[in-house]
């Protein structure tokens, strides 16, 4: 009788429209309370909701780390690949099979640390793939270590006495390199970042979007932040939206004003588009362009 | 199945090691390749890159090894047969992707041309130091399959068999050249394609609600399939159970690891290959690999001019290791003299089988260049004496 009832009231429950997107027999995830990844998945699940792609044709690929475990709660052709090497697997996948939509999910020290080489390289090609990028600031899963994306004075377990290194400006560098779409959002501006993934989605050749993110277990309470909300607040309040920003302009300071917005949208020749191009002029009618 | 006609060069060709390794790749139904520039290596992803766009492949120089060893596991969970190319300091940056392809069982080819380490070492010159580093280094314990080709026609038959192995066994296969076979111009015979068996990929057709990609058949294979083909798929270098889906208990990194050693374990009279001359009734057996199993002869055919039972025990497939091969000679013969250029790798192998049933002697060489063939002959008239 008590199973009726139960049943009963299950079914009568809505169903929340992302749940289709996740897998959620792995649900409950490992993120923290208060930490912003899992609200970026979210953006992430509706702007594929909002998007016309086939999922069955649409495949993530993150590297190590809390962001890193993105891929594995997907429920879409899905790989967790090395620390750092999410781009190069990635490459590897766009290129066997070019009909695939690649999206490449990962934090800031798998994706400009150890697996900076490979950032660049990409975009410099313009490999076909989408980056999204959640920059917390720090090293989450081993315990709040000093990053690339540290803003300096920043304290960190492994910057005691705060951060002195310069630390990078992502939306710069991915242009410099050849991004034909940057842009920057935080885990506050879920509308405004679920509709630039569905921007960068349409975008031929390496697009890429820094989401900021609150980690309040290992940057907030170090720096004496506050919690989630704290950072969520400061993300509100300093944020100014500016499309279109010159992005050497537009680098992070520690609890300073935070620029966003979409910064970069041209177009340049995919590196398989490039290639086959190339090859059918210069090789011939011998020369079978390449799909895959 | 056969090969695709369209890459098989058939017919005699004279080209060298790594050249023949190329053709080798295509002829397997290899299509996609990213390589490092490395030397003595370089010469099969030159070949690579001048073939591949009339055959339909692509080759990508990435911006170092390990880009290159990962971007290969890419492409073939995007559905094609891949392989990377290089020589020991490439070798060792590849490693964590070798586990990654072990524990993932994703099918591929490593190519290793050594030349003399550590380090940087001599880049232009021959040796054999990375015949333990095949075997265990990356972290962690899975089992591995590696080839030692000693002829430019070798070269190109054990690169077909390296893909073979690898869609066989879902598993990265390493194949260890060493510079003197790399860059070794011989006569080599490519066959018609409808000659050469090319094994396909274990993929799964069933409905996608059944499909475990971890669910080992009868002989402890998994089979697999493409990303976009709808199984929505998760592979991850975690442990996972048969889902893919991480799993941290000891239970699931038992079961995992041991089937990742015991497919290729249980499986190893399938994969091993040597071979044998004058073993029968031999009181010394020379072991040797890839271009010492050339140096060897003088030595050996001198030896049996004076009368002595030389035999000759030439590995082909290193790893697995044929310890039973071992474990029964070693009641028989008086000792084994292990020519390497290394200072003593596959002697410990030797010596491990034989358990102390029979004497091992090293002819150890640090590498540069090959043995003095003379070097091998003392090392036989020494132990007949002993």
């Amino acid at each position: 009788m008590a199973e009726d009832v139960f049943e009963t009231e299950t079914e009568s429950l809505p169903v929340n429209p992302v749940e289709s997107y996740l897998r959620m027999d792995r649900m409950p995830h490992i993120w923290c309370p208060g930490c912003g990844i899992g609200t970026t998945v979210n953006c992430f699940a509706q702007a594929l909701d909002g998007s016309d792609l086939d999922l069955d044709k649409v495949a993530i690929v993150s590297g190590i780390g809390c962001t890193g475990r993105v891929a594995g709660y997907l429920n879409l052709d899905s790989f967790h690949t090395t620390h750092g090497r999410a781009i190069p697997f990635a490459t590897g996948l766009k290129l066997a099979n070019p009909d695939l939509k690649v999206v490449v999910y990962s934090g800031d020290g798998d994706l400009t640390a150890i697996g900076g080489n490979h950032f660049i390289h990409a975009a410099r090609r313009n490999v076909d793939m989408t980056v999204i990028l959640v920059n917390n600031f720090v090293y989450g899963m081993t315990g709040g270590q000093v990053a690339p994306t540290t803003p300096l004075t920043a304290t960190a377990s492994t910057a005691p006495y705060g951060n002195f290194e310069q630390s990078f400006n992502l939306p710069y560098l991915a242009e410099s390199c050849g991004a034909v779409y940057v842009a920057r959002w935080t885990a506050y501006h879920v509308r405004h970042l679920a509709k630039a993934m569905k921007e960068a989605f349409k975008k031929k050749g390496f697009s890429f979007i820094e989401v900021l993110a609150p980690c309040p277990t290992l940057y907030s309470r170090r720096n004496k932040l506050g919690d989630g909300l704290d950072q969520m607040k400061y993300f509100k309040e300093q944020s100014e939206i500016k499309h279109g920003a010159d992005t050497k302009t537009i680098a992070l300071e520690f609890q300073g004003k935070i620029i966003l917005g979409k910064f970069v949208d041209r177009e340049r020749q995919t590196y398989l588009d490039t290639m086959n191009e190339y090859y059918s002029k210069h090789l011939g009618a011998a020369y079978t362009p390449y799909a895959g | 199945m056969k090969a695709d006609s369209r890459g098989v060069l058939t017919g005699p060709h004279f080209i060298d090691g790594d050249h023949a390794c190329c053709e080798g790749a295509i002829a397997a139904g290899c299509r996609f390749v990213a390589g490092y520039p490395i030397t003595p290596s370089t010469e099969v992803v030159e070949r690579i890159a001048q073939r591949f766009p009339f055959v339909g492949g692509i080759f990508i120089q990435m911006e170092d090894e390990i880009a290159s060893s990962i971007a290969i596991q890419g492409a073939v969970w995007g559905g094609k047969k891949a392989m990377t190319v290089t020589s020991g300091p490439g070798f060792s940056l590849m490693m964590e992707h070798i586990g990654y392809a072990a524990m993932t069982e994703t099918p591929c080819v490593f190519v290793d041309v050594q030349r003399a380490g550590p380090s940087t070492g001599l880049p232009t010159q021959p040796a054999q130091g990375d015949m333990m580093q095949a075997r265990w280094g990356s972290h962690g314990d899975y089992g591995i399959i590696a080839l030692c080709p000693n002829s430019p026609q070798e070269s190109f038959d054990l690169t077909v068999r390296a893909f073979n192995l690898a869609e066989q066994y879902r598993t990265p296969v390493l194949l260890m050249l060493d510079e003197c076979v790399g860059h070794m111009t011989e006569r080599v015979i490519v066959p018609p394609a409808d000659q050469i068996e090319i094994t396909p990929r274990r993929l799964y057709a069933g409905a996608r609600e059944d499909f475990l990609l971890y669910h080992p058949g009868e002989d402890l294979v998994p089979s697999m399939v493409r990303a976009g083909d709808g199984y929505r798929i998760h592979v991850t270098g975690l442990t996972h159970d048969d889902r893919g889906y991480p799993a941290m208990t000891t239970a699931a990194q038992d079961k995992k690891v041991r089937r990742l050693v015991d497919k290729i374990r249980r499986n190893a009279n399938a994969i091993t290959d040597y071979r044998e001359d004058q073993i029968g009734g031999a009181e010394i057996v020379v072991v040797t690999y890839g271009i010492t199993s050339r140096t060897a002869v003088p030595a050996i055919e001198r030896a049996r001019q004076e009368g002595i039972k030389v035999g000759h025990l030439r590995l082909v497939v290193v790893w697995p290791f044929p310890e039973i091969a071992f474990r029964e000679l070693a009641g028989t013969v008086k000792g084994f003299v292990v020519p390497e250029l290394n200072l003593g790798q596959i002697k410990l192998e030797v010596e491990r089988c034989v358990a102390g049933k029979a004497a091992v002697s090293l002819v150890g060489h640090a590498g540069g260049s090959v043995h003095d063939p003379h070097d091998i002959y003392l090392a036989i008239k020494k132990m007949v004496k002993d």
